[in-house]
């Protein structure tokens, strides 16, 4: 009994002690930001990388350049296991920190950042879902904190598309697609547009939902591949679905040449688990893969030195080098805001003309030493998207290579498409369009 | 020496049956209701109010909800996520469908509706009993998501499927949905709300009605000799615990997150409800309250704790840790005390009153 | 099981089969978009008896456990990982396969004596509602080690099992019939293990004492049979099913923390085959399994997809309206 009211006591003051404990914060100037992560849970094969690359692009401008013009960058990682409320509670625990506040969030969920868009935009801190989220974020007079850039879902399916279509001669009249995605607010992203390119181009479209988490998808491919007999399958998966997907299309001899998955199906830990079975697979990617570009020498320094934070492994992966292309674009953001504001610890509300201002050409890549990791992208207050484009890239039983050039989606029919949601929302929220001049 | 009832005499019946019946106890009462509705608005900052407060009601009020189904007449249910997922999209149907119906009315007719859903999937408590119930009632859970992620028409047609709450105000100026909306006025409006259906419940389970649950929980066949209708009872259980879990998910929705996709209300979120009852106490309405409290303030004192030590722990390890501790929290609390957070405060009480005498 | 069951069982299947076969084969003729030949029914027939056998193996250590000690054990599925997790962490560390296996099998044991001193001997006569909450205290803390020790990071488990697809009756039906051989293998392998832990119960004296155990507790105890030996025995038998599939399934879709849900796959299984019965967990997954792939299919796609998770629970709730105790479990008696 002694023991139990001891422990319980015990128990009782250390709750209240963490209660009064505050956060500790960051130095004056630093320019804070917040890390929504995810090193465990379902989805942590996916968090590690994408952590590890934050956190080797910051300590390395920090260590090779003193910060961005002086401005040492600061962060604090928050993880959330990939759950919405944990987001929630990390954005909110760490908005607050360094001398400015949070300036940017990258939320690597598509559901958290539909929990965040209106808390950052009523505490104006830019959102950056780069390739995620919501896909008519891309229209900035209703979404004035959100970014999409260098890509959305409804513009890869229409790169997926245009891929498809070369490879298939020219036209896609009278073949047929299938679309396996995971039955949640992110799968169904592609839907409309594939549907409406299905009108255009005069293909055969059809949708296969995989229930969360997708370790089930026998009935899945074997209508896939002993009834429709699709030309090609394009897949929206995550996590456990894209390595159990490329198990079951072998097991019902898809070929894996015509099986074409989004970027969030396109890493390592995708297909490893699969074996053998995953040679020949293709993806989308919105970053250059391997470890070619100038700056994974200093990276390699960096670790040399014994300063790198990285588990090496990771360094050059698909998600990895997504992180750095993810941080470069925040870096350059704030380049373009202190250029602007002056050199200092930029606020978030800078942060967001930074971004808008943003001009990503390809001499300032070359510069950065990201040659081929991304391409150039311009923002403007209308456009979050920035043009950007993706590439194909085929796994060849031990690493991803590049089989395309950037291919750029198609965007005139897309903003249309954008503008029509975007209006949508504002109108369920009482939004009024910002007047971009 | 404080917490004494010599000299208090009750004259009526309905004096001896109140809620608090010791002066002490209703002073108390009263002071912490006017802390929490002065003090806490003014001391707290947007984080407590929004992510933990606020979490903490909307989840209360589910807990409650489960506990009269589950701690007050016995029918275990696993299929709290799909009721909540059934508020949530309910009251977004209903606030687009009618703009100008009060949000209040809103929630509460989210909530019968979510009444009339419960008592479909509690027909099957008729015939099934024990865990074989709570897998019918997981049925419930899966079969209500897939439906509202299926079919576009629950949220309005949205390409992705996610649902998020317009602006509503609670009256005048005073937004309680939607950018404009203060932590502190999502607070006070939840505090308000809770603590008038939680007083609403505990009357409930007081009457004749709670009476007859509680017969059917500890044994349904004596129950059913004794005149009472099983029928009756199981499904009334089933609808007013669906009302109260109904009305928390639309919450959820509007209130503390603003946007939600119906995969949020999973069979984790059911599981995370079916713990804090347990681990608050099963037939116990203050029970809800301390159980979810705990759940939803374990693990970010778990998370936060080593950085407030000044401990530089990677972020992996303390995720794993959490989850260890939190398993091992709940091991310890089961083998010190079985019946639940609620019995805990019981047995404080107990000895209070003759603190400091040992009889 | 009496002769009788068997021979009901016997003819029912075939012609329930032939029923649904049958009964889609008119859904198509009224609609073309129906798509449905004899061949690819039996085909997805025959994959979801196969992935059946996959649920049954984890459905298998709940009723071992709920059999002996009436507890409902949640962490069946973190046991399944971290067995999983504690075999390939082995083999990437060098060991061989066989070596791993035996080691990780100790292991399973040690934890359940653990289990056993820590978790259960402190909470006898609780009720089962409490004692499937501490169960869910396991279930955490197994998660949090288990990725401690191995990481979240997801690994590859290949113990060498076949692939690829093959096709039989290539002459009988044009294009053959495909049939996935991995699951084959896993089948065979459940039909082993089953049959190993029949002969087990049946003809072992732990076995026997197994069976007193399940009758019942006080009984058995005061005719002299340790219940703590047992309800370790039976924990670790239990531990060991994890083990194999954990690695069933690991091999399926590679070793990570997803594996701990697949527990939830097994919940209607269990339920369709009654909580303490061994041949009830095996129908009850080959039902499962072949009513959830076969609705899928041919029903799925006209109400939008992705219906096999609430599927299985309807089935099994169908079910238990007509049999309240699943299909092979005790007949409830009440009393006052």
């Amino acid at each position: 009994m002694r023991f139990k009211t001891l422990g319980l006591a015990a128990l009782g003051a250390t709750l209240l002690a963490s209660a009064v404990a505050t956060p500790p914060v960051g130095a004056a100037e630093e320019q804070f930001v917040p890390l929504l992560v995810y090193r465990t849970g379902p989805y942590a094969p996916n968090g590690i990388p994408l952590a590890d690359g934050f956190d080797d692009y910051m300590q390395l401008v920090n260590l090779r350049d003193g910060g961005v013009n002086g401005v040492k960058l600061a962060w604090e990682e928050c993880e959330t296991q990939y759950n919405n409320d944990r987001g929630v509670e990390c954005y909110e625990r760490l908005k607050g920190m360094g001398s400015t506040g949070a300036s940017l969030v990258n939320p690597y969920s598509t559901g958290i950042t539909y929990a965040l868009i209106e808390r950052a935009t009523a505490d104006k801190v830019p959102v950056l879902s780069m390739g995620y989220g919501r896909a008519d974020a891309s229209d900035g007079r209703v979404f004035p904190y959100v970014f999409t850039m260098p890509i959305t879902y409804w513009a890869g399916a229409d790169v997926m598309m245009q891929y498809a279509k070369k490879e298939t001669g020219g036209s896609l009249k009278g073949k047929k697609i299938a679309l396996v995605y995971h039955d949640s607010a992110y799968g169904k992203e592609p839907i409309a547009t594939l549907e409406r390119l299905a009108k255009e181009e005069g293909f055969e479209f059809s949708k296969f939902p995989v229930a969360h988490p997708g370790l089930e998808q026998k009935a899945t491919w074997l209508q896939i591949g002993r009834q429709l007999r699709p030309d090609w399958v394009f897949m929206w998966g995550w996590g456990v679905m894209n390595s159990t997907a490329i198990k079951e299309a072998a097991a019902v001899g898809f070929p894996m040449e015509k099986f074409v998955g989004i970027w969030w199906s396109a890493s390592e830990a995708d297909v490893v688990p699969a074996g053998d079975s995953a040679k020949g697979y293709k993806s989308l990617n919105i970053t250059g893969v391997g470890t070619s570009a100038p700056i994974f020498r200093d990276i390699q320094k960096m670790h040399a030195d014994g300063k790198g934070l990285a588990d090496k492994a990771n360094i050059g992966t698909v998600l990895y080098n997504r992180a750095l292309v993810n941080s470069f674009y925040f870096t350059e953001a704030l380049r373009t805001a202190q250029a602007k504001f002056g050199k200092k610890a930029m606020t978030g509300e800078q942060i967001q003309w930074g971004f808008e201002n943003l001009d990503v050409s390809q001499a300032k890549i070359d510069a950065a030493g990201m040659t081929g990791l991304l391409s150039p992208v311009k923002l403007s207050c209308m456009d979050h998207e920035g043009g950007g484009s993706a590439v194909v890239q085929q796994w060849n039983g031990s690493e991803w290579n590049a089989i395309t050039d950037f291919i750029a989606p198609r965007r005139d029919a897309l903003r249309q498409q954008y503008e029509a949601s975007a209006a949508q929302y504002a109108a369920e929220k009482g939004i009024t369009l910002r007047d971009c001049k | 020496m404080i917490y004494r009832e010599a000299g208090q005499f009750k004259s009526s019946y309905g004096a001896d049956q109140a809620i608090f019946p010791i002066l002490q106890d209703r002073i108390a009462v009263a002071i912490m209701l006017a802390i929490a509705v002065v003090v806490i608005p003014l001391v707290a900052g947007p984080y407590w109010l929004e992510t933990i407060l606020v979490p903490f009601l909307v989840f209360s009020m589910a807990a409650i909800g489960l506990n009269l189904l589950t701690g007050y007449c016995g029918q275990l249910s696993l299929g709290t996520g799909g009721f909540m997922a059934c508020g949530a999209f309910f009251a977004y149907k209903l606030s687009t469908a009618f703009p100008e119906l009060h949000i209040v009315l809103v929630f509460l007719l989210s909530g019968l509706g979510t009444a009339f859903v419960g008592i479909l999937f509690g027909i099957p408590s008729l015939r099934i009993k024990g865990f074989y119930l709570a897998v019918a009632t997981l049925a419930a859970q899966f079969f209500l998501v897939w439906m509202f992620n299926k079919f576009p028409w629950w949220n309005n047609y949205s390409p992705s499927g996610v649902i998020s709450a317009p602006p509503r105000a609670v009256f005048g100026d005073f937004y309680l949905t939607g950018t404009q909306a203060t932590p502190e006025i999502k607070y006070l409006f939840l505090l308000a709300f809770v603590s008038v259906m939680a007083l609403l419940a505990k009357n409930l389970t007081r009457s004749r009605i709670g009476r007859s649950w509680m017969a059917i929980r500890d044994m349904d066949i004596a129950a059913e000799i004794i005149g009472i209708r099983p029928l009756f009872a199981k499904l009334s259980a089933f609808a007013i615990s669906s009302f109260y879990i109904g009305i928390s998910g639309a919450l959820w929705a509007f209130v503390y997150t603003g946007s939600v996709e119906a995969l949020a209300f999973d069979i984790n979120r059911s599981f995370q409800v079916l713990f804090m009852i347990i681990v608050g106490g099963l037939g116990s309405i203050l029970g809800s309250f301390l159980g979810a409290a705990f759940i939803v303030l374990m693990p970010i004192f778990l998370s936060n704790a080593p950085a407030a030590l000044g401990l530089h722990i990677s972020v992996e390890l303390v995720s794993h840790m959490e989850f260890m501790i939190f398993g091992a929290l709940i091991i310890f609390f089961l083998i010190v005390e079985p019946s639940g957070l609620a019995r805990l405060w019981q047995i404080g009480k107990e000895k209070l009153r003759l603190w400091p005498f040992p009889y | 099981m009496p002769i009788r069951t068997i021979s009901i069982w016997m003819t029912g299947v075939p012609l329930a089969i032939a029923a649904i076969g049958f009964f889609f084969s008119f859904l198509a003729s009224l609609s073309p978009s129906f798509y449905f030949t004899w061949p690819y029914f039996l085909e997805v027939l025959s994959a979801g008896l196969l992935q059946g056998v996959m649920y049954s193996l984890v459905a298998l250590g709940f009723v071992l456990i709920f059999k002996a000690s009436s507890v409902f054990n949640f962490a069946q599925g973190s046991m399944v990982l971290f067995a999983a997790l504690t075999m390939v962490g082995l083999i990437e560390m060098g060991l061989h396969w066989t070596l791993a296996f035996v080691v990780t099998a100790a292991v399973m044991v040690l934890l359940a004596i653990v289990i056993e001193r820590v978790v259960l001997r402190p909470m006898v006569n609780q009720p089962h509602i409490i004692m499937f909450m501490a169960t869910i205290g396991i279930f955490y803390f197994l998660d949090g080690f288990g990725q401690t020790i191995w990481g979240s990071n997801v690994k590859v488990l290949d113990i060498g099992i076949p692939k690829d697809p093959i096709f039989v009756l290539t002459g009988l039906v044009e294009g053959g019939m495909l049939v996935n051989s991995f699951d084959l293998v896993a089948a065979i392998v459940g039909a082993v293990l089953v049959a190993v832990l029949a002969v087990f119960f049946q003809y072992t004296r732990i076995g026997r004492a197994l069976r007193a155990v399940a009758d019942d507790h006080q009984a058995a105890q005061s005719v002299g049979i340790p219940l703590k030996t047992i309800w370790v025995v039976v924990w670790s038998v239990a531990g060991i099913v994890a083990l194999v599939a954990g690695i069933m399934w690991g091999g399926k879709a590679g070793v990570q923390f997803t594996l701990a849900l697949i527990a939830l796959k097994a919940l209607p299984v269990l339920i369709l085959g009654g909580f303490t019965s061994i041949p009830g967990a095996i129908v009850g997954g080959l039902i499962i399994g072949a009513g959830e792939q076969v609705a899928e299919v041919f029903l799925g796609s006209l109400v939008g997809g992705a219906i096999q998770d609430w599927f299985a629970y309807m089935l099994a709730l169908v079910v238990l309206l007509f049999r309240p105790q699943g299909l092979f479990g005790e007949k409830i008696i009440e009393r006052v």
